[in-house]
């Protein structure tokens, strides 16, 4: 949600350009980091699998991709991620426009709410359909309604995960556009109907693709929530590479499927950049605030209760039902699958160390996770926004231009690539020295790092870019030091962007599950590692306690999201 | 110095920073002479008296490293070969066995006590790459209670699965994600040979045999003999482990005459597991202790009882649970670990695009 509304703030022009010394420099470690951790472990995986005695083996391709199992394994990703996106549009697109236009008491703390599930992890989403529509599930204890053998619970999922994508980025927008405009056609004599779709519809355009962009690419390399409800019929190709990789060893597959997914995956990207620049046309913007007003007439109020009933059904009884069998002990109701969770390894325990230790692993992995991810973004938002380069008097040419824009592109890629590879090739490339962390504390919060830079960027640019350079050149003028022209100019300005970007950093390190599954140690298991491992073992503690520590997680994730809530400017425009 | 350099120059260097941490980060523990690791899945496990009398008298301290189901804490060990995460593995078995040596993970040694182990356990027998530690056998269970009721005899062999009285009624595991349901595949294999076992299988489904994806769901979810499932189940045939029906007595009182559930013993296939010391070992003094300690007659005797399968010792005492409850298993099926390897993942995808799709 915050990669796609991230320009439209920047409304000025940018400064002649400054020397490029300056923005490698702000590029190098950025650069360094992604060559260290993500482009070499990747290479190392799938040179290993494409490679042999030296030679690379592209014939492997050909032979993997007339597979009829693998082309049905293409086909059901393309076909889910799709269905799942026009799924969601469809759910969330009048959400976005409740959020946008209507004002209703508890309407912060909803939007909050309809947030949680994007941070969430896979695998408590997993378990918490699980919970919903499962054997045994609510509704099959209820009407004996299951879907967990079915495409649907995988769809619903994927709305439920993903609602908030639409909701923040379209919706954010729709709040700003003046209704005015749309007034004006109608006085000019345009039918309703007519006024939205010449007037509203096109503004929205956009960033409608953004956000349909953003969902097919997060559920086009769905992993746990296919692992968890597809059983063992339906397979992406993310999950397909994990199991090529960790149940068969196939390595050269894995490795062609890894290239196939990276080339769609740098599709969709180039798209959602096109996009993206295209919303940068000229928008009347207004402060939300202005726009939104208490439903009237029945059809809006009609409107608000059935977007309000969607969300109760879709996205909270989810995890409501997650946590009541969280307090579903054997005897009635209680905590004692919570407290359980502090004793440390019973006899037949699945871990060596008490499940709740995995909170405070979790936490400090995503602490030092967000720091790298702090640096690492800052800088590469810092790199960005310096002054475009441009044909022009400067005389700089566009290979510069497509370069920063390669940059740019290049850190969203972890958002794509399969996780199931990064992990596995920090395992093989990561292993000798002087960079042998295969057994350093360090290699899960870098691997998390990865995931959580997009963010910081996405949610930094706009607003180092909205700052005006003449503020700083009039500081100095004024006889300001540079460095208190940064701390009165740049940093609270900056600051709570910042801490929004932190907050997002830390939350979504919290949730990482596909690469972390195979480097956090198993003595030191992060809390979705916790739960992945308690759902996959039997017993009614196990899966009680796998309940328990998600609803920690939940309670913990939907914790940071509220007081980034809090954070977030109430008429600003820029990031989600 | 303009203001962006400086800006630069002071998040270049608090990055370096971090990143000059990060590289030189603690390595975590384990390297030290005092400290041996062992690699495993999730189903190892040890009684802690047994392990304490260990580290006492040999004056190492056991770390162990569980690393997801056998299949994956296999390959984990595969992929880090030469520069492995503990000194010795616990739990590669015959299914995999012929993968792990051919990309060379173990180093030999001849464990202490190996003479009592039985020779048809020893697979890898000249060279002492592995060490067998115990076996298990993966037969259909039967709910004795559901045949009772309908006054049915259950059945006793892959050929009897086949007939309409059991149509419906048998819930087994997906191949490729789940070891059991792979042992099954594997038991049809060796019974009907490479020619025959897709023919079986084909009237396997059409007598309405169901898959799911693992043991856990198979078992306690479907299975109307399980226990711990409540009776939830509506499937009273399942693919488990000839150790089941003690597993179902256990803690009971009274203890029962017999247990709840039965195996039909014409439809076992064997597993052996075994364990091995790591090439590229840090400790690996240690880890030959740790190695001759998991062949020794205590952690043999420990096994039934932690992980339900039996000891690999003939000399091994076996709880009463094991004798009075279990079936005797005389003639289990089983294939040659080179047979396996060399066919393995070709017999997976034939067998889920037969059965799956």
């Amino acid at each position: 949600m915050v990669l796609a509304r991230s320009e439209v703030a920047r409304s000025r022009r940018p400064r002649p350009a400054r020397g490029t010394a300056v923005r490698l420099g702000l590029m190098a470690l950025p650069l360094a980091f992604f060559a260290l951790f993500f482009a070499y472990p990747v290479v190392a995986i799938v040179g290993r699998g494409l490679k042999d005695g030296g030679q690379w083996q592209l014939a492997r391709f050909g032979a993997v991709l007339g597979d009829p199992d693998v082309v049905q394994v293409l086909w059901f990703t393309v076909w889910q991620a799709a269905a799942s996106t026009a799924l969601t549009l469809l759910i969330a697109l009048p959400g976005a426009y409740v959020f946008a236009r209507f004002d209703f008491p508890g309407k912060q703390l909803l939007r909050a709410v309809v947030a949680v599930p994007f941070v969430l992890p896979t695998v408590v989403v997993g378990s918490a359909f699980l919970a919903l529509v499962g054997r045994g599930g609510l509704l099959d204890e209820l009407w004996g309604l299951r879907l967990d053998t079915s495409v649907w619970a995988i769809l619903l999922a994927h709305v439920f995960f993903n609602y908030a994508v639409v909701v923040r980025t379209v919706g954010g927008l729709w709040g700003q556009l003046d209704p005015r405009q749309e007034e004006a056609a109608r006085v000019l004599g345009a039918g309703r109907f007519e006024a939205w779709r010449r007037v509203t519809l096109p503004a929205l355009g956009p960033a409608v693709a953004a956000a349909a962009l953003m969902v097919f690419l997060f559920t086009f390399t769905s992993f746990g929530v296919v692992q968890i409800l597809g059983g063992p019929t339906f397979s992406t190709l993310e999950v397909e590479i994990y199991r090529q990789t960790a149940d068969f060893l196939d390595l050269p597959t894995a490795a062609v499927l890894t290239l196939i997914q990276f080339a769609a995956v740098l599709g969709v990207l180039a798209l959602h950049a096109w996009t993206v620049r295209r919303r940068e046309s000229a928008l009347r913007l207004v402060a939300p605030s202005r726009t939104a007003h208490r439903p009237r007439g029945r059809g809006q109020w009609t409107l608000l209760w059935g977007t309000l009933a969607v969300i109760t059904v879709l996205l909270i009884a989810p995890l409501v039902v997650l946590v009541e069998r969280s307090f579903a002990g054997p005897d009635g109701y209680g905590a004692v699958f919570y407290t359980s969770l502090r004793s440390a390894a019973s006899a037949d325990s699945t871990f060596t160390v008490a499940p709740l230790d995995a909170l405070w692993n979790s936490l400090a992995y995503a602490a030092a996770a967000t720091a790298i991810a702090l640096v690492v973004g800052g800088l590469a938002a810092a790199a960005l926004t310096l002054p475009r380069l441009r044909r022009g008097p400067s005389g700089r040419t566009p290979l510069a231009g497509r370069f920063v824009r390669g940059f740019d592109a290049l850190l969203m890629l972890p958002l794509g690539v399969s996780a199931v590879t990064v992990g596995f090739g920090f395992l093989i490339s990561l292993d000798a020295p002087p960079l042998d962390l295969r057994a350093s504390w360090w290699l899960v919060p870098l691997a998390q790092a990865l995931v959580g830079v997009p963010f910081v960027v996405r949610t930094m640019l706009p607003v180092l870019r909205a700052i005006d350079g003449r503020l700083r050149e009039a500081a100095a003028v004024l006889g300001a030091s540079p460095w208190r022209v940064w701390r009165e100019v740049d940093l609270p300005m900056v600051r709570r962007a910042l801490l929004i970007a932190a907050g997002f950093a830390f939350a979504v390190s919290l949730g990482e599950f596909g690469a972390t599954v195979f480097i956090a140690r198993p003595d030191q298991p992060t809390l979705p590692v916790a739960v992945a491992r308690l759902l996959g073992r039997a017993g009614e503690l196990n899966y009680g306690q796998a309940m328990a520590l998600s609803t920690v997680l939940m309670v913990v994730c939907a914790g940071a999201l509220l007081v980034l809530e809090r954070l977030r400017p109430a008429d600003h425009s820029g990031e989600f | 110095m303009s203001i962006t350099s400086r800006i630069t120059v002071s998040a270049v260097a608090a990055a370096v920073g971090i990143a000059a941490l990060a590289a030189c980060g603690t390595p975590g523990g384990g390297a030290d002479a005092k400290t041996v690791t062992l690699v495993s899945h999730d189903s190892f496990n040890v009684s802690k008296s047994v392990l304490a009398a260990f580290e006492k008298e040999s004056g190492y301290k056991v770390k162990i490293l569980k690393g997801g189901d056998a299949g994956k804490a296999v390959n984990q060990a595969i992929l880090s070969k030469g520069n492995p995460q503990g000194d010795v593995f616990f739990g590669i078995d015959n299914t995999l066995l012929s993968r792990g040596l051919n990309e060379g993970v173990f180093s030999p040694y001849e464990a202490k006590g190996l003479a009592n182990v039985p020779a048809g356990l020893q697979l890898d027998k000249g060279e002492h790459r592995v060490t067998p530690l115990d076996y298990g056998d993966i037969c259909v269970n039967y709910d004795r209670g559901y045949f009772a009721r309908h006054k049915t005899a259950p059945p006793k062999t892959f050929d009897d699965l086949l007939k309409p009285r059991y149509k419906g009624l048998l819930v087994t595991e997906n191949s490729a994600t789940s070891s059991p349901g792979l042992a099954f595949q594997l038991g049809t294999i060796a019974k009907y040979g490479q020619d025959g076992w897709q023919d079986y299988w084909k009237k396997l489904k059409a007598n309405g045999v169901e898959v799911v994806d693992g043991w856990e769901q198979a078992y306690y979810e479907r299975f109307s003999g399980s226990a711990a499932g409540k009776g939830k189940g509506d499937k009273p045939l399942v693919v488990s482990y000839a150790s089941s029906p003690p597993v179902e007595v256990l803690g009971k009182k009274p203890a029962p005459e017999e247990a709840p559930t039965g195996v039909a013993t014409g439809t076992c296939f064997r597993q052996i597991e075994f364990g091995g010391l790591l090439k590229g070992a840090k400790n690996e003094k240690g880890g030959k202790a740790l190695l001759d300690f998991l062949v020794s007659k205590e952690f043999q005797e420990d096994v039934p009882l932690k992980m339900f399968v039996n000891p690999a010792r003939k000399d091994a005492k076996v709880p009463e649970l094991f004798t009075k409850y279990g079936a005797a298993i005389d003639k289990p099926t089983t294939l040659p670990p080179a047979t396996i390897t060399k066919n393995r993942e070709q017999w997976i995808k034939q067998w889920s695009s037969l059965v799956l799709k």
